[in-house]
């Protein structure tokens, strides 16, 4: 690399690709600068480790997508038989073109604004790439994820100041883009499902297929108490669905959501490695499942959701994703510690809330992260006031 | 008691554990902190012991070293001089002078950029020492001030807020004296002459005329420091940063806005005591000679202000690589030069590999347990009493504040310490007042600064908000 570097120099002829050779300098090799001012030792944690763990403990969902997107389609065409490496290839295939769509263009814009600025290539876009294909339904077409993409990442990063700047989350903002600007695309009984087959493997699903996912079903399932809501939940083939199948996530839904167990395994890895806020993950959990609680107490008829119980509300749809992998991220959730448990509470709560009392839309956790995003600063505002309360009370005292 | 009542409100919120002892007749406080961070490295001396001898043929007063002092020289190149004769002044406040630590003969006053004086060098010769009147100091509180101002002590002094030479006109609502360091490395004595402990009072009794409050003392709990007759002993228990002025002060008595507090370390008390009783500056200090690129780290008997290399003397390891000489602890010394100077506040010099010799693949991804890290993501972080070797390198690219609650993990004061450096990045003066900058020091953000993942120079900024706050409000 060192050789390289004099071409890459302001005066060199690939200097307008600088950002592209820095950035993988110093991805190949630790930056041998060292401190000018202030402490003379660094702890070893930086910010690419910081993302790399992230992405890694979203290894098992995305392994376990691909796992479900083989297996959803292998039902759609009415297999009876599920080879696992079959089904396993097929969803690799699925994903593979919005994984690689989503990072040239978000990858490609950061070169780009960091070749502007001058800047270091900043590393968030490394998760935020990751989690767009895994957080949208399989049958998205690849130009609107290019399209939500690089809206998201100019618009809710870059014209903030990059990573660390943005208030909302760059891959929700994609998702709830895609979800307001395609809508037909974005929800419904079609798009959960992979229908055609990838280079050979797989079948073709039969015309007029529909794969709702459980809370699109509860939404039009018209049940009139929980009995009938239980039997309303049926899989792809019409098999019933109890909670552990919901928990192990072999249920329709967008690509790397569906599984709880998946989820638990990545949370896991972030509360070892102390990078997620073990407070905003447990609240979110505890918001969600108070809220679940109240709703099923006063169930009723007008919205079906409602007769969710607890484990089913908190294992269904996105709630358990948003829980682990949205609602914790640094930049744009609360900064303080206590605001952190209420930031983490509401997310629950209002994920529930939008989900159950609002039929037209059957998922809440997109909204209810974003909604809290806006308000994290209110919340952090109040908890510093507190602080400087107290210092004025002092003061006077 | 009534204030003692207070002091435990205070703990409710900010999660400080304060007990009052009665041990002897004396009242001590005890506090106990939880945030912090001992960082463990390689190089610590191992049986303290007695100090080596290490004389030097010359010595320097760095004034860069007194925050808030505006050097003017007093003295010309060549002028011969004894030891504690003033060598530079106060623009501001002639009373405060900065003294000579030998005696001898100036051998230059070395000039920076923009004619910034950089350093002022004396080469020994004879044992001349100024002696100054010191009859009425441990009774009369104008001739206590007038004393430190003229034997140059007043200069070793601090004042919260702004963390700059205490200013004459003060007035000082209490006096708090560390009485340990806590820093990665710092030897702290494992006894006290029975004279160090006679001059530490006398130097107790003549700070207490300066202030209408107490002089609280702070102690390890369990280590050697006796009683002091006339202080306030403050017993702390807990990780590195319980040395610091701010740990004990925000735990004894916060600053609050228009409040002054002065402080000082231990070797200063002891030197003002020892000038109190004799007339005489001693101008000797034991420096920790410490780090692991030096062969056998051992402490070492010096002046105030003397050649790093003589403190050294070629104890260090030839192993070809650059290393990083540090007059202080790697948290809070200032780097220097094999050829530099001992510099303020004159108690330890730190040697480490400085790592820009080294090419490290893909470190952000390895599972060394070598690496040092407040992460569990490492290894070494389960490898509790294991020594680390770090170098000086920054482990990283400089980010914008991404992470949430790293500051505050290492940071026992009752501060938001990510919203104060934000306050002072935005130059919002409201908003710093009120989120306690006159509380902090820029040691006091040393830990986090080392914690960060964004590698923000946080020390650098509270120092520039600092400046900058004092600058606008004066």
């Amino acid at each position: 690399m060192d050789k390289a570097r004099p071409a890459f120099e302001p005066d060199g002829k690939l200097h307008a690709f600088r950002s592209v050779y820095d950035g993988m300098d110093t991805f190949l090799f630790t930056p041998r600068e060292t401190s000018k001012s202030g402490v003379h030792i660094h702890d070893s944690m930086d910010s690419k480790r910081t993302m790399i763990i992230v992405v890694l403990s979203l290894i098992p969902c995305l392994l376990f997508g691909m796992y479900n997107c083989g297996y959803q389609h292998w039902l759609a065409c009415g297999a009876t038989e599920f080879p696992f490496w079959d089904l396993l290839l097929y969803g690799f295939l699925a994903i593979l073109p919005s994984i690689v769509v989503t990072y040239v263009v978000g990858l490609g814009i950061e070169f780009a604004v960091a070749q502007m600025r001058g800047e270091e290539i900043q590393e968030g876009f490394l998760v935020t790439g990751i989690l767009i294909p895994m957080i949208c339904p399989i049958e998205t077409p690849l130009w609107m994820i290019a399209v939500a993409t690089a809206f998201s990442v100019i618009f809710v990063k870059e014209v903030f100041g990059g990573t660390g700047y943005n208030i909302f989350n760059v891959a929700l903002v994609t998702r709830a883009f895609l979800f307001f600007a395609y809508p037909s695309k974005m929800s419904g009984d079609g798009v959960f499902v992979s229908l055609g087959s990838m280079l050979g493997l797989g079948g073709q699903a039969p015309d007029g297929f529909t794969g709702a996912t459980p809370l699109g079903q509860i939404a039009v399932s018209g049940a009139q108490s929980a009995a009938d809501l239980s039997g309303a939940f049926r899989d792809i083939a019409g098999n019933p669905v109890d909670l552990w199948h919901m928990f192990l996530g072999l249920i329709p839904g967008s690509f790397g959501e569906t599984s709880t167990l998946c989820i638990l395994i990545g949370g896991l890895i972030l509360l070892l490695t102390g990078i997620a806020s073990w407070r905003i993950i447990l609240s979110v959990f505890a918001g969600g499942a108070v809220m679940a609680l109240v709703a099923n107490l006063f169930a009723t008829p007008t919205y079906p959701a409602s007769f969710l119980s607890v484990g089913e509300q908190l294992c269904l749809g996105g709630f358990a994703f948003a829980a682990v992998f949205m609602a914790p991220d640094p930049v744009t959730s609360c900064r303080t510690n206590v605001g952190k448990y209420i930031y983490g509470f509401l997310v629950g709560v209002v994920a529930i809330l939008i989900r159950t009392y609002n039929n037209g839309y059957p998922e809440g956790a997109m909204l209810a992260v974003l909604l809290m995003n806006a308000l994290a600063p209110l919340i952090d505002y109040c908890v510093v006031e507190a602080n400087v309360r107290r210092r004025l009370a002092r003061a006077k005292s | 008691m009534l204030r003692n009542e207070k002091i435990t409100n205070f703990a409710q919120f900010s999660g400080w554990h304060i007990r009052l002892n009665h041990r002897n007749t004396f009242m001590s406080i005890g506090i106990k902190i939880k945030k912090g961070l001992d960082i463990n490295i390689e190089g610590g001396v191992a049986s303290p012991g007695k100090p080596v001898e290490r004389p030097t043929a010359t010595a320097a007063v760095c004034p860069d070293d007194f925050h808030g002092f505006v050097p003017k020289v007093e003295v010309r190149e060549g002028d011969t001089i004894k030891a504690g004769a003033p060598l530079l002044r106060d623009k501001n406040y002639p009373q405060i002078k900065l003294v000579s630590p030998l005696s001898g003969t100036v051998k230059a006053v070395v000039r920076g950029e923009r004619r910034k004086i950089e350093r002022v060098v004396i080469e020994a010769a004879g044992e001349d020492r100024v002696v100054l009147d010191h009859s009425k100091v441990l009774t009369d509180a104008a001739a206590a001030k007038d004393f430190l101002l003229e034997s140059g002590l007043w200069g070793m002094t601090r004042q919260r807020p702004y963390d700059i030479v205490t200013i004459p006109d003060a007035r000082l609502r209490d006096i708090f004296v560390t009485g340990f360091d806590s820093a990665p490395l710092a030897v702290n004595p494992s006894k006290f002459e029975p004279e160090e402990v006679k001059a530490m009072e006398a130097g107790v009794k003549l700070l207490s005329l300066l202030t209408t409050g107490k002089v609280y003392v702070s102690r390890r709990s369990g280590e050697a420091l006796p009683d002091l007759k006339g202080a306030e002993m403050v017993d702390v228990e807990g990780p590195h940063p319980s040395g610091n002025a701010g740990t004990m002060i925000a735990a004894v008595k916060p600053v609050n806005k228009g409040e002054t507090v002065m402080c000082l370390d231990l070797p200063t008390l002891r030197r003002i005591g020892a000038a109190a009783l004799t007339g005489v500056v001693p101008m000797d200090t034991v420096v920790a000679l410490t780090g692991s690129e030096v062969k056998e780290p051992k402490l070492v008997k010096t002046v105030i202000g003397a050649e790093v290399s003589s403190i050294i003397n070629g104890d260090i390891e030839a192993d070809n690589r650059h290393h990083r000489v540090i007059s202080g602890n790697v948290l809070t010394g200032v780097k220097t030069a094999m050829d530099g100077y001992l510099r303020w506040p004159y108690r330890q010099v730190t040697v480490i590999p400085e790592g820009d010799d080294v090419d490290e693949f893909m470190g952000w991804a390895s599972l060394s347990p070598k690496k040092l890290s407040t992460s569990r993501s490492f290894p070494g972080h389960f490898l509790f009493k294991k020594a680390f070797n770090p170098d000086a390198r920054l482990n990283g690219g400089r980010r914008a504040m991404i992470m949430s609650g790293e500051y505050d993990r290492v940071m026992p004061m009752d501060i938001l310490p990510e919203y104060l450096i934000k306050a002072i990045l935005a130059k919002d003066i409201d908003r710093m007042e009120q989120l306690g900058i006159y509380e902090v020091a820029p040691e006091d953000f040393a830990l986090a600064e080392f914690a960060d993942t964004s590698k923000l120079e946080l020390q650098k900024i509270v120092r520039e908000g600092l400046d900058y706050l004092r600058k606008e409000l004066s």
